[in-house]
């Protein structure tokens, strides 16, 4: 099996010796109703209503979903349009705390019996994934195990993104309960192989959950090599199994999923204790944070003025929700943190390299995971020629970055392939 | 807070740029810069020089007049300056090396978009017309260390009289010629080819030299070993199976301008194919090219020849060595 390609990154990961800190409850939480993949969710209160812990604020009708929840008890001052930092419009719900964090009636732990009511108990608990893509968990969880039996439950501990250190947190600090989320979806989704994969930088990481499976069936710590982009799904697939998820194809196609550590961890949680995901680990760190760079348990609507303010940030030029090779800038501090934020970082000093003409390196193709050629795409991009951009297989492209990355002609590559999908989306 | 920067992903990029690899190439030339003046004298270096300068002055020019930006701190023209001076004989009048720069600059390079748009080498395009339209300057050999003989001797003797004398291979050629199928023990030896004390181009005689700064192009990664391996490894190949011979074989690859053509001219990235699938083809049809012309060709030297003629066939070789995405799936036709 050949390894696939990508880049060595340094790996920044000054924080992995924090542990969690509780953020300080804020003032005023603000709460989109779009934090996750798939549909917009419709807000439940209006202003003026009180709200409490871990109430039900925002649903949608459509399965491919998950719920919002409040995460402080208080009273709604506003709920109004949002612009979020990914370019879309949704409504946003503006809570003033009380201080008093009241718990709602509503959060009491699940029961759950068989597949039906666990994938039930999953969407009612608003979970998505919380690496960063945000695919609601039932979603992934409702596979027809008739026609594409998943046989391999990887979870996914690459962490490849510098600088980031929530996921490494989650099994020094939460190792059970990684593990019993991991028994949990096994039992329930009837999967017999569970592989836990973590990268080769994270040795403590690896000793600590090799010590606690070494006398469990059925799950198993793989060590990876600390390459980016490790942890994509079909770069992790591929990696811990062998197995390549074809154009189209989900994962449960080759009878794999993928669950990212903490929210596998979050699993277990949640049928002990019913409270639905209002709060995450996120890992503030950055060049511009004059102090208190660490690991966060921050409530979901946290802006993330305060976060920078706590860690006295210094004139920030560019603030990021991730890591630096796929994290999303944002506009406007105030943007609140949302489900799928694992890092937030302040980031001063910022340098955009002049872009020239392409030397043909070539470069974009020896670095590209997905083994495509960037070079080659950007220039059918300019022709606007939308047979060559599929004859390439643009749409495989996943937008990790390496082909940016690397190019000494600083062309923004991953970038065109964004502009070129949205061609190709439209000319469908 | 407002008025921050947002930009798409990623907010990270190496350390390379178009300048650091064209500086790794100038300094992996440097070996064979120190070498050529040794066996050529100083005028090795004046003819470096001009070449240099009138590149990047051409450069500088033509992007000024062109009104695009200017691209001369890429470095690119330095290289395709020492590349093409290490194309020309040490006697080579000073104009003659200024026509070739113009020849690579502004008409193979400029006129077709600048760096990385050109789909011939400069260098080697020049060498090719200088060759054509100057044969006599540009097949005149000076013999190796000729500035010393000329100076011990030099009572009568001005130091243009030059003692001249043959390349290696086209000394083998006139023999060839003049004495049908025979072959007969090379003129020069395997060693004098080894060190560069043959007659040749300023920077084709010293395989040691070159092949120093080829192994630091591979270690750097700059260039990949794909394609001087399959233009040498098929040279030799074919001129084993046709000659029989290990010693011609040996001759074949030091002698001429194989080496720093398989090394730097036939890695050039604009002119050659993108993928390792793409690089071996070219470097192996560079080979056969070079074979052809050496052992039945017209000229002693096929080298420029054959990478000229490949770097026409780069488009299409680039076209059928498409890499295969990871999980793709063959397009279905859509049925019109």
């Amino acid at each position: 099996m050949n390894k696939l390609k990508g880049i060595h990154l340094s790996h920044d990961k000054d924080t992995e010796n924090c542990a969690s800190v509780d953020f300080p409850l804020p003032k005023s939480v603000i709460i989109p109703m779009s934090q996750s993949m798939g549909a917009t969710c419709s807000p439940l209160v209006k202003a003026d209503d009180t709200v409490t812990v871990g109430q039900k604020i925002g649903d949608a009708e459509a399965f491919m979903s998950a719920p919002i929840h409040s995460s402080v008890s208080g009273k709604v001052t506003a709920v109004s349009d949002y612009l979020l930092a990914n370019g879309s419009v949704c409504k946003a719900v503006e809570i003033e705390t009380d201080g008093l964090q009241t718990v709602c009636p509503d959060v009491k732990p699940p029961i759950v019996e068989d597949k039906k009511s666990f994938i039930a108990a999953i969407r009612e608990s608003g979970l998505c994934g919380l690496g960063g893509a945000g695919f609601p968990t039932h979603v992934k969880f409702s596979f027809d195990a008739s026609k594409t039996p998943v046989d391999t439950l990887v979870i996914n501990g690459a962490e490849c993104e510098p600088h980031i250190t929530s996921d490494y947190r989650e099994f020094i600090e939460n190792p059970d309960s990684v593990i019993e989320g991991v028994q949990i979806v096994q039992k329930y989704l009837n999967i017999p192989i569970c592989k836990i994969c973590i990268e080769s930088n994270k040795p403590q990481a690896i000793a600590i959950m090799k010590e606690k499976v070494k006398d469990l069936k059925g799950i198993e710590i793989v060590a990876l090599p600390s390459s980016y982009p490790q942890g994509a799904e079909k770069v992790i697939i591929y990696s811990a199994t062998g197995r390549i998820v074809a154009e189209g194809e989900l994962p449960s196609n080759q009878g794999v999923m993928v669950m990212n550590v903490s929210t596998v961890s979050f699993v277990s949680k949640y049928l002990k204790t019913g409270m639905p995901l209002i709060s995450r680990r996120l890992t503030l760190d950055g060049n511009a944070l004059k102090k208190n760079a660490g690991n966060y348990n921050v409530l979901v609507g946290t802006r993330v003025s305060e976060l920078l303010a706590y860690c006295e940030a210094d004139k920030p030029e560019k603030v990021l929700y991730g890591g630096p090779m796929m994290g999303i800038c944002i506009y406007d501090t105030d943007q609140p943190v949302i489900k799928v934020n694992n890092a937030i970082l302040a980031l001063k000093d910022v340098k955009e390299p002049k872009t020239t003409a392409c030397i043909r390196c070539g470069c974009c193709v020896s670095v590209c995971p997905m083994n495509l050629m960037p070079l080659m795409l950007e220039a059918a991009y300019k022709k606007k020629d939308v047979a060559e951009l599929n004859k390439l297989k643009l749409m495989l492209c996943m937008n990790c970055g390496c082909c940016s990355y690397i190019c000494p002609a600083n062309r923004p590559l991953a970038e065109v392939n964004q502009l070129a999908k949205g061609l190709l989306m439209k000319k469908k | 807070m407002k008025g921050l920067i947002v930009s798409p992903s990623p907010h990270r990029s190496s350390f390379l740029s178009t300048k650091f690899i064209m500086l790794q190439v100038i300094i992996a030339l440097v070996p064979n810069i120190v070498a050529c003046t040794i066996i050529f004298g100083l005028r090795a270096l004046l003819v470096l020089a001009v070449c240099v300068v009138s590149c990047v002055v051409f450069e500088a020019l033509c992007r000024k007049i062109m009104k695009r930006d200017q691209t001369v701190s890429d470095l690119s023209a330095v290289v395709t300056g020492i590349l093409l001076g290490m194309n020309l004989p040490v006697t080579i009048p000073l104009f003659v090396a200024v026509i070739g720069s113009f020849i690579a600059i502004v008409i193979v390079k400029q006129l077709f978009g600048g760096i990385g748009q050109n789909f011939a080498n400069p260098a080697i395009t020049a060498r090719i017309v200088l060759m054509f339209s100057f044969t006599s300057y540009m097949s005149t050999w000076a013999v190796p260390f000729f500035y010393k003989t000329a100076a011990d001797t030099a009572t009568g003797a001005t130091s243009s009289d030059v003692v001249t004398g043959a390349t290696p291979l086209a000394a083998k050629w006139a023999e060839y010629t003049s004495n049908g199928a025979a072959y007969k023990m090379a003129p020069y030896q395997l060693k004098d080819l080894f060190l560069g004390t043959t007659g040749g181009c300023l920077g084709e005689t010293c395989a040691l030299a070159i092949i120093i700064g080829g192994v630091y192009l591979i270690a750097t990664r700059v260039i990949s070993a794909s394609t001087p391996v399959a233009f040498i490894g098929s040279l030799a190949l074919l001129t084993f199976i046709y000659t029989g011979s290990g010693v011609e074989t040996v001759y074949q690859i030091f002698a001429g301008g194989l080496m720093i053509g398989a090394f730097f001219m036939a890695t050039d990235y604009a002119t050659t194919p993108v993928t390792t699938k793409g690089k071996i083809i070219f470097g192996i049809g560079c080979g056969i090219i070079t074979f052809v012309i050496r052992q039945f060709g017209n000229y002693p030297e096929g080298v420029s020849f054959s990478i000229l003629l490949m770097n026409l066939l780069t488009p299409y070789i680039d076209r059928i060595t498409k890499t295969s995405p990871l999980g793709a799936k063959p397009l279905v036709k859509e049925a019109k």
